[in-house]
Formats: C-alpha cells, structure tokens, sequence
C-alpha cells in the first residue's frame, strides 16, 4: 500500500512537471538584446523598456500565444554579443531575436541568428552592408538604413539655401559615414570637416575655429555625453543664437534630460517624434511617460513597433512559427498600425517611411522632447535596396 | 588665420591645461608620497560631480552643493582608505593596480544604479553665468574663467602647504623615506590617511568644478585618468610643480595640435588627407611629447628629490 501510494505521488509530481514543461514549449520565446552596461545603456534601456511596454499591452502575448521574453547584455562588445546570442538561441531556443542598438553589434550577430533559421529583427541598428548584395531573408530591420539620418539633414541644408557648413563628428567610421551621407545630399561648400576622437569632454578650440569661420550651418554627428558636452558649450559659447545646429543622434530625448535648455532649437534628423499626430502614437507616449517617467526616445519607439510587427506576424501564420516561409511573408506584409504612420518594408527589408526635421523644444510638463518641424523625406527608401537580389 | 585666433586658442589650451592639473594634482600628491598607485582616483572624480548634482538637486544652491560634496568626498575618500587601500601601501603596485581596479568597475555600476546611465547636468552657478567676447561672434564662458582661477588656487595652495607647513614638511619627508619618519616618531599612517583624504578631496573638487561645462556620466573619469596620468609622468611622479607645468604643456599641446594641425599640413598636402591625418597626428601629439621627455629625462621635468 504504501508502496503504492509513492508511486502515485511520483507520478503525479512527473505529470506536473511534464504538463509545466509543455506549457512552457507551448510559449513563444522573444530574446531581446541590447546594451545594459557603460554610458549608452541609457538607449539599451528604451529599446527593452519600449518593447515590453507594448508586450504589457498585448496581454503579455504576441499574436495570440502566451510569450516569454529573455533580455541579453550585448555590453557594446561584439564577442560577448555573439556568445549571448548562441545561448539565446541553443539554451532558450527563441522564435526570434530582437536587437541590437549598435550597428558593430549587428554586423557580429547577423550570422549566428539568421543561419541557425532564426529571425533577426533590428529596432535600431541599420547598417549598410545588409541593405544592399547581402541583404537577408531572415532580417528585418524596423528602423532606418543608417545614412538616411544624416541625408535628411544635407538635403534641409541644400533645399534652404545654406552655402557653407562645417562638419564636427567622431573619427571612426561611423563618423566617417555621417559624414558622407550630410554630403552625399549637400551640395554646397563644406568650410571644414573636424574629426574629433572619441569621447573628447572640451571642445573649445573647436567652437572657436567655428566662430572664427562662421558658417551658415554647423552639422554634427556627436553621439551620447560627446553631444552633451558640445551642446552645452556651444550654447555656453554664444553661438546657438547665430548658428543654426543641424544633428543626428546628439540631441534627443536620451540625452535632452542633460542637456536641457542648452539644446532648445537646435535641430535633429528623425523618422519620428514624441509629437508626431495619430492617436496610437498619442497614446504610446502618454502610456511610456506614465510607465517610466521618462519622454521616450526613437529607440523606444521603434522597439515598441518591432513588438507590433512580431504581433501581425504571428497573428496571420495563426501562431504557426514553424512554418518559417509563411512568417517571413507576413513579417514583410507589415500589417500593424505604426506609430510613425505610414511603414512598409522594402525589397531589403529595410522601411519605406517618412523622414522629418525635428527640433528641440520644452514640453508643458517641463521635459524636453523633440518636435517634428517639417517632412524632408516622404515614403523614402534607401539608396541600397537596388542591389538587393530578394524581389 | 589671424593673430587673435591664435591667441585664443592658446587661452583655451591653457585653460584645458588647468583643467588637467585639477585632477593630476591629487593624483601626483598620492603617488609621490605614499608611493601608491590609486587607479581609482578617476571615480572619484566622476564622483565628486555626481554628488554635486544630487546636493544640488536638493538644495538648489551651487555653493552649498560644493561644500556638501566635497566633504561627502572626503569622506567617502576616508572610507575608501579605511576599507581597502590602508591594506595595500606595503604589497606591490601591481597588487594596487588590480585592487583599484576593482574599485573602478564597483563605483562605475554604483553610479549607475543609483543614478541611471543617462548623462546628468549641472547648470552653471548664477552668478558666473555671463560670459566676454574674446574675438567676433565667439563668447568666453567666465565659468571657464573661473576654473582657471580655481586651478591657480589650488596649485597656490599646495604650493604654500608643501614648502612652508609642518605638515608639508612630513609629506615631503614621507615621500623621500617614509621609513625614517616613521623611526623618528611621526605617525606615518595618520599622515597618509590625511594625505589620502586630501587628494580625494581635490579629485572630488576638479569633478565638481568641471561639472558644469560636460555631462555627468557613468565612466567620466575613466579617459580624463589616462591623461592625469600622462601629466604626472611628464612632470615627474611626485612633483606638485612638474604636474602644474606638464599639465599646462599638455594642455597646450592638444589644444594647438586639435587647432591647427589641418591647417599646417594643407601646407604640403592635398586637402583630402590632411583632413584624415592631421586628426590623428593631433591625437597622438601627447604620447609622443611623453615618450620624448621620457627619452630625454627618465624620471620626468622635475623629479622628487630623493628618488
């Protein structure tokens, strides 16, 4: 008898286990990586914040299905990216992996992800090299293709009539490419092109030589506390009344809670902002404000439309993520509402979107945040799609 | 190119040169006469400026912030010395070089969990908000200017501490034989506690003075350490006077090296590469300045006596 009654117990404790085991099989698995460690961990933070903002939303569900979501420190370093991204995808076995912020990062994990059959949706990152001859099945980027930020900045400068700018950006390469794309759509005369090292604090000689040249525009490319320590000594210099200040990713809303009103009306590239006009991006910002009490920034956006996109997707395969030619049709079908409006993706499967020229200003609640001032681009593919053998 | 553009960029080399010296004196001091190698010395610069953004988010009053974070720097710069380095000023500088490493990394995180990874600001104290027209369309910051004045300070003071105190006498005679101090009856651990505290103080002061000019950020000191660290190898390990004037000449030599290495090898090259080698020449014109004053006097300008 008692015999009997262990037995019983036995099995009833493995048949708990079995069922919870296949509960767990039975949810969808979305690994996040993205950077948590050093300074830019503030934009890894919106990424994962943005996309689990949405996933709260959906009920905890994408497409239906129950959905457990394991977040991965890539540390900005590409080893330690990849070895996270095979545990993602060997122990976790995820449906897909979301990320990364940083274009080094992707050019490390592009392989691992989508060889081993795994979709690859990037909410930040877009480099140029997957957008042309290598461009892949099995990624999706939700963002932008990178020069398209610093073009609609070149083509505002040429299309209101500046004739000299100075560039000041980093020098490494993605300084480099900034650098290129302003000019690859201004055409006028670029007094000085300044390339600082990375992670430079002073920059007064700089801004002196600025003044001493005194250009219609300056345009800069100084990513994270560099475009905090330029702007607040540009303003501090007196040269953010006289000379108008044309940026990618050095003023926005990660950075604007340090920079505050040193920043206000200076202008960024963007392919959304915190006060672009539908309702669902009304209450995205409003629902993030209230989660996180922090105005959300593009990364933030852009991860909470890659949660929309996986959510279509799965949706219209009826939760079937084995059948990977028919998720991969609907990913690129793209059906969600965006919260930037109009959003197809390209043959590349980079977007088709609108690009706009933002510009700082103060909110009523005392944040800052940036505001949209005109559309630059409209439904604007990149300028890589054409070598791109998927049709 | 006109004279004034010179000249003021010869201003702000020198001011960037003060800025060097704020944080390498505290670092030269430490290491001159505790023979003690504190990596460390970077984060608690970041520190002392994280803390005056949060002394200045509570009472709204730069002074007052000042006040409060240096002294919450010293103190924290007390406790560090009671917890951890007091154990470390008989092993080997390499056992230092790891220990305050680690340091670096705990207090870099710390920072970050308690006041997030977005960069933080203080703004520029009302009073010294304005700023003078030096040349046409450019405006000199007087906050800058009273960095400068600050530096000026600080280097006065230790000047008269060093030469003309008791207690400047017993650092000078710790750091060339702290043994025979010892021996004649000074008790050397209190001296080194206070010259700790002192160099953490002033580690604390260059992040807070700095603080309103760039962003206070998790890994601040990290860069700005590698440079103190040329400064004091320039100037002679040890020297207060070496740090002042090696700081100057870096400060000086980066500044004119950013400013106008384009400019003078336009002289005898196409535009194109100048753009791509003058930058990174300007960058690398310090560590060659280094390895030229290291061929040329071993021990740096002006070695302490008595090493």
């Amino acid at each position: 008898m008692g015999k009997l009654t262990v037995s019983v117990a036995i099995a009833a404790a493995l048949g708990c286990c079995w069922a919870a085991g296949a509960q767990a099989e039975d949810n969808l698995k979305v690994g996040l990586i993205t950077t948590l460690s050093g300074p830019p961990a503030v934009l890894g933070q919106q990424l994962r914040n943005g996309f689990s903002l949405a996933l709260k939303q959906l009920g905890g569900k994408l497409g239906g299905r129950e959905t457990d979501l394991v977040v991965a420190d890539d540390e900005l370093k590409p080893d330690v990216a990849v070895t996270k991204v095979k545990a993602l995808l060997d122990r976790d076995k995820v449906d897909f992996v979301v990320g990364p912020i940083f274009s080094n990062i992707l050019g490390a994990i592009e392989k691992p992800v989508t060889e081993a059959g795994v979709f690859l949706i990037s909410p930040n990152a877009g480099t140029s090299t997957f957008a042309g001859k290598e461009c892949n099945p099995n990624l999706f980027v939700t963002s932008y293709q990178n020069d398209q930020v610093h073009e609609v900045l070149g083509e505002y400068a040429q299309s209101s009539g500046m004739k000299k700018v100075i560039i000041i950006v980093p020098n490494y390469q993605a300084g480099k490419d900034a650098a290129a794309g302003f000019k690859h759509k201004f055409t006028g005369e670029v007094l000085d092109e300044m390339y600082v090292p990375l992670g430079q604090l002073d920059y007064s000689a700089e801004l002196t030589r600025i003044a001493a040249a005194s250009p219609d525009a300056v345009f800069a490319f100084l990513p994270g506390g560099m475009g905090v320590n330029f702007v607040k000594q540009y303003r501090q210099a007196g040269l953010a009344d006289k000379i108008p200040f044309l940026s990618a990713f050095t003023v926005d809303e990660s950075t604007l809670p340090a920079q505050q009103d040193a920043a206000l009306g200076m202008y960024s590239g963007a392919n959304w902002a915190p006060n672009l006009d539908n309702p669902q991006n009304k209450a995205f910002v409003d629902a993030y404000l209230k989660e996180y009490n922090a105005v959300p920034a593009t990364y933030a956006f852009q991860a909470y439309d890659t949660a929309l996109l996986i959510d279509s997707a799965v949706r219209a395969v009826k939760g079937n993520v084995a059948d990977k030619d028919a998720l991969r049709a609907a990913l690129q079908k793209a059906d969600f509402r965006s919260l930037r409006g109009d959003f197809k993706f390209n043959t590349n499967h980079y977007p088709i979107q609108n690009f706009y020229l933002a510009k700082v200003a103060k909110r009523p609640d005392g944040k800052y945040e940036t505001e949209i001032v005109k559309t630059v681009f409209s439904k604007y593919g990149d300028s890589y799609a054409k070598d791109c053998p998927m049709k | 190119m006109s004279s004034t553009l010179f000249l003021v960029q010869v201003l702000n080399g020198l001011q960037f040169g003060v800025l060097l010296f704020l944080i390498a004196a505290g670092l030269t001091l430490v290491f001159g006469v505790m023979d003690f190698i504190n990596l460390a010395h970077g984060v608690q610069y970041m520190l002392g400026a994280y803390l005056a953004v949060a002394f200045y988010g509570v009472f709204d009053n730069f002074l007052v912030a000042l006040v409060l974070a240096l002294l919450a720097a010293l103190a924290f710069g007390l406790l560090l010395e009671f917890l951890v380095f007091r154990h470390l000023y008989a092993r080997d500088h390499l056992d230092q070089v790891i220990a305050t490493f680690g340091i670096i990394l705990f207090l870099n995180h710390a920072v970050r969990l308690v006041w997030g990874a977005a960069p933080l600001t203080l703004p520029v104290p009302e009073f010294f908000t304005g700023s003078i027209s030096l040349m046409a369309g450019l405006h000199y910051p007087v906050w800058r200017l009273v960095i400068i004045a600050a530096g000026l300070g600080v280097a006065a003071l230790l000047y008269l501490l060093v030469s003309f105190t008791r207690i400047g006498m017993l650092v000078r005679a710790g750091s060339t034989n702290a043994a025979m101090v010892s021996a004649l009856g000074v008790n050397i651990e209190r001296l080194f506690m206070f010259v700790f505290g002192f160099g953490s103080m002033l580690a604390g002061f260059a992040g807070i003075m700095i603080a309103p000019i760039i962003s206070v950020e998790p890994g601040m000191g990290t860069n700005i350490l590698i440079l103190a660290f040329v400064v004091i190898v320039i100037g002679g390990i040890g020297s207060i006077r070496g740090a002042f004037v090696a700081a100057l000449l870096i400060g000086l030599v980066d500044t004119l090296g950013r400013s106008f290495s384009v400019d003078i090898l336009r002289l005898f090259m196409a535009p194109s590469p100048a753009r791509m080698v003058g930058p990174a020449l300007a960058s690398m014109l310090i560590y060659v300045l280094m390895a030229i004053v290291l061929y040329v006097r071993p021990s740096g300008l002006f070695p302490a006596r008595g090493r």
